[in-house]
């Protein structure tokens, strides 16, 4: 098992080192702290948490002793991935990353068990990506508060019973289960549900906001331009760095976390300015101005550019000035999901575009796509499933609905009233639920047969009933995801078709929309 | 066959053992795997209904969501993951599911990049030893 820690004296220089060790191969990164003082010695250790362990090192506080650590690790000379990263001698690569002495003082324990193992794995992320060093972030969207098992638990308690607390503004995703709507799915399990409950309480402990939404965009005094954020949930990834101009990477559960809890991001990804230039041109001059300022049409062209750009990062060109955040935010979340976009430009639109060569950062693209309206209208057909017949269901706000989406619908539904045997659910923050009350429009959509459900989502929510059959969506992140998690066929249209549909019992469309001359061909 | 792998990274220390299974296609580990049973649930995966437990598992890097961290380290904690990842690409998720689990549970559970050539010369059927020091060591399975 892991190696036990071993002195050996160190010799004069550090280039001499790889003479003198040959232990502590274990693990990722050999850890070597010499003690910066006259006699020096050398502690070798594979693992981090043993260093604090050691006699007479204990984290450099004693005196004037001042300790140094490098993370190596056994590199063999035909490597080429160490041959490509920085500081490779005799058979020993030393790791890029440079920390700071608060930071070093965290991974030697000085502020407890919790900080120091959250430490940890924000270096070992950091490691992974490469990074040089770490950077302070001010602002986390905790996305593991979302149950999926006891280890999401474990993990809360971990922090809990250590006393650690979020030292950054920490606001929370939607979590499977509304915590004050008590409706419940047929067959949802009890004990998933109490726990999915516990969990998100255990993030309130933590410092966490209960915001509980995926749309944190929505809220007031939120991240604004520039700022370095911790965000896991891909559509608020695109949504802020995007449209924001925030930086984050796409953040794992867990990582997330110890970020936040640390304050500290890898210095890598969308991090850094030059990665956030755009490489692939995606022009979307050929549609008819008709098409492109509805929302559907941002909605398909999000879903068609997660298809085709994957992961890279793309710019827009041709998109109307007025275009609105509603519909970047459709966009960003079908791109997201379709394909992992985690950042776009749209020349005109979005805070690094001002021109396309803003966006480019004066280079040259690796592709430019002429987007066809072929392309689109087979996106557009990809995401409905659903054959002719009576609709069961209609859920809007994927991500979570707008205020600016509660008036549109408000003002479609006028007075008539949702079919009888039609579900309506509009997926909100309780924020956005609160505004939309104030004004009057949650008792009228409420009395005309709308559901709205706050801290969760439709797709995965065990907290809807009749949520199977034909189901109509505005989203085409939700029409994306949902066939493969729910027992439903799908229809994809605008926001007024979805109130049409609802209010005649089946899916109805604007035809025009649909047409292949309003398309472009 | 080669008889041993040097990985160019380790991403995630520890040792291992366990047949070698290769997947065709990445892995998404939140929604598209059971972490109770280890199986394989997208119906999309060419190998779905496969299950995964105790096996060097051979795939390119992960798939998709946020939560794969949380997914792997609940499959580990059934005893349902797998014995080891062996990857072409570097995968931060992968690896903090990985790291957390050690944590928590104490379980050893090595993350590895390999080189393309290595990469495309592993096949599912032998068992593999991963050392601390990130080499997969291969033998035939005695019949």
């Amino acid at each position: 098992m892991r190696s036990s820690i071993q002195y050996q004296p160190i010799p004069d220089a550090i280039a001499d080192l790889s003479t003198t060790v040959y232990v502590g191969t274990e693990g990722p990164w050999v850890i070597i702290t010499m003690a910066l003082c006259g006699a020096l010695a050398l502690m070798v250790t594979p693992w981090m948490d043993r260093v604090r362990s050691a006699d007479g090192l204990t984290g450099g506080k004693g005196g004037n002793l001042k300790y140094g650590t490098l993370r190596i690790k056994p590199c063999l000379p035909a490597n080429s991935a160490c041959q490509n990263s920085a500081g490779v001698f005799n058979g020993f690569m030393i790791s890029p990353l440079t920390l700071t002495a608060e930071e070093q003082g965290l991974l030697n324990g000085d502020e407890g068990d919790a900080l120091k193992f959250a430490l940890e794995v924000v270096v070992r992320a950091a490691e992974v990506m490469g990074a040089k060093r770490l950077r302070p972030a001010n602002f986390v969207h905790v996305d593991a508060c979302h149950y999926y098992g006891q280890a999401h638990l474990d993990f809360s308690r971990f922090f809990l019973e250590r006393g650690a607390r979020f030292p950054i503004t920490a606001w929370t995703n939607t979590v499977p289960v509304s915590l004050i709507q008590e409706e419940l799915r047929d067959g949802a399990d009890p004990d998933t549900l109490a726990d999915s409950r516990r969990l998100a309480e255990d993030y309130l402990k933590l410092g966490a906001e209960p915001v509980w939404t995926c749309s944190p965009y929505h809220l007031p005094d939120g991240p604004g331009f520039g700022d370095h954020i911790i965000v896991g949930e891909s559509n608020a990834v695109a949504y802020y760095n995007s449209v924001v101009g925030a930086r984050t990477n796409k953040y794992g559960d867990f990582l997330d976390v110890c970020a936040g809890l640390t304050g500290r991001v890898p210095d890598a990804g969308l991090h850094r300015d030059k990665n956030r230039k755009a490489t692939i041109v995606v022009d979307v001059a050929a549609f008819p101005e008709s098409l492109i300022g509805n929302e559907l049409f941002c909605h398909v062209l999000g879903h068609h550019l997660g298809r085709t750009c994957g992961n890279a990062v793309p710019v827009i060109t041709g998109l109307p000035l007025d275009t609105p955040n509603d519909s970047l935010k459709g966009l960003g979340a079908a791109a997201a999901a379709a394909g992992g976009v985690a950042l776009f430009h749209a020349v005109g639109l979005t805070p690094e575009a001002a021109t396309l060569d803003e966006a480019l950062q004066e280079q040259e693209p690796a592709q430019v796509i002429k987007v066809e309206p072929v392309d689109l209208m087979a996106a557009r057909d990809a995401l409905s499933s659903a054959r002719p017949g009576p609709l069961a269901m209609v859920s809007l706000g994927t991500p979570h609905f707008s205020l600016e989406e509660f008036a549109r619908l408000h003002h479609q539904m006028g007075d008539r009233k949702v079919h009888t045997d039609v579900h309506f659910y509009v997926s909100t923050s309780r924020y956005v639920a609160a505004a939309a009350a104030e004004r009057g429009w949650l008792e009228n959509l409420e009395s005309a047969g709308v559901d709205v459900l706050v801290d969760t989502c439709t797709y995965f929510s065990p907290a809807i009933r009749g949520c199977r059959g034909r189901v109509m969506t505005n989203s085409a992140k939700w029409a994306y995801y949902a066939p493969g998690m729910l027992p439903v066929e799908v229809a994809f249209g605008s926001l007024a078709d979805c109130v049409e549909s609802a209010i005649a019992g089946e899916v109805r469309r604007d035809p025009r929309l649909w047409s292949s001359s309003t398309w472009g061909l | 066959m080669k008889n041993s792998i040097q990985a160019e990274q380790v991403l995630n220390g520890g040792r291992a053992r366990g047949p070698v299974l290769k997947l065709e296609e990445a892995l998404s580990f939140w929604g598209a795997f059971d972490p109770g049973s280890g199986r394989i649930l997208d119906r999309l995966h060419p190998q779905a209904g496969l299950c995964i437990a105790g096996q060097v598992l051979v795939m390119p890097q992960s798939r998709g969501s946020a939560g794969t961290p949380a997914a792997l380290a609940e499959a580990l904690r059934h005893k349902k993951g797998p014995a080891a990842l062996v990857l072409r690409k570097a995968d931060v998720n992968l690896t903090m599911g990985a790291m957390v689990a050690d944590r928590l549970y104490g379980l050893e559970t090595p993350v590895v990049v390999v080189s393309e050539t290595d990469y495309e010369g592993l096949a599912t059927g032998p068992m593999a030893d991963i050392t601390a020091g990130g080499q997969i060591i291969l033998a035939p399975i005695d019949p």
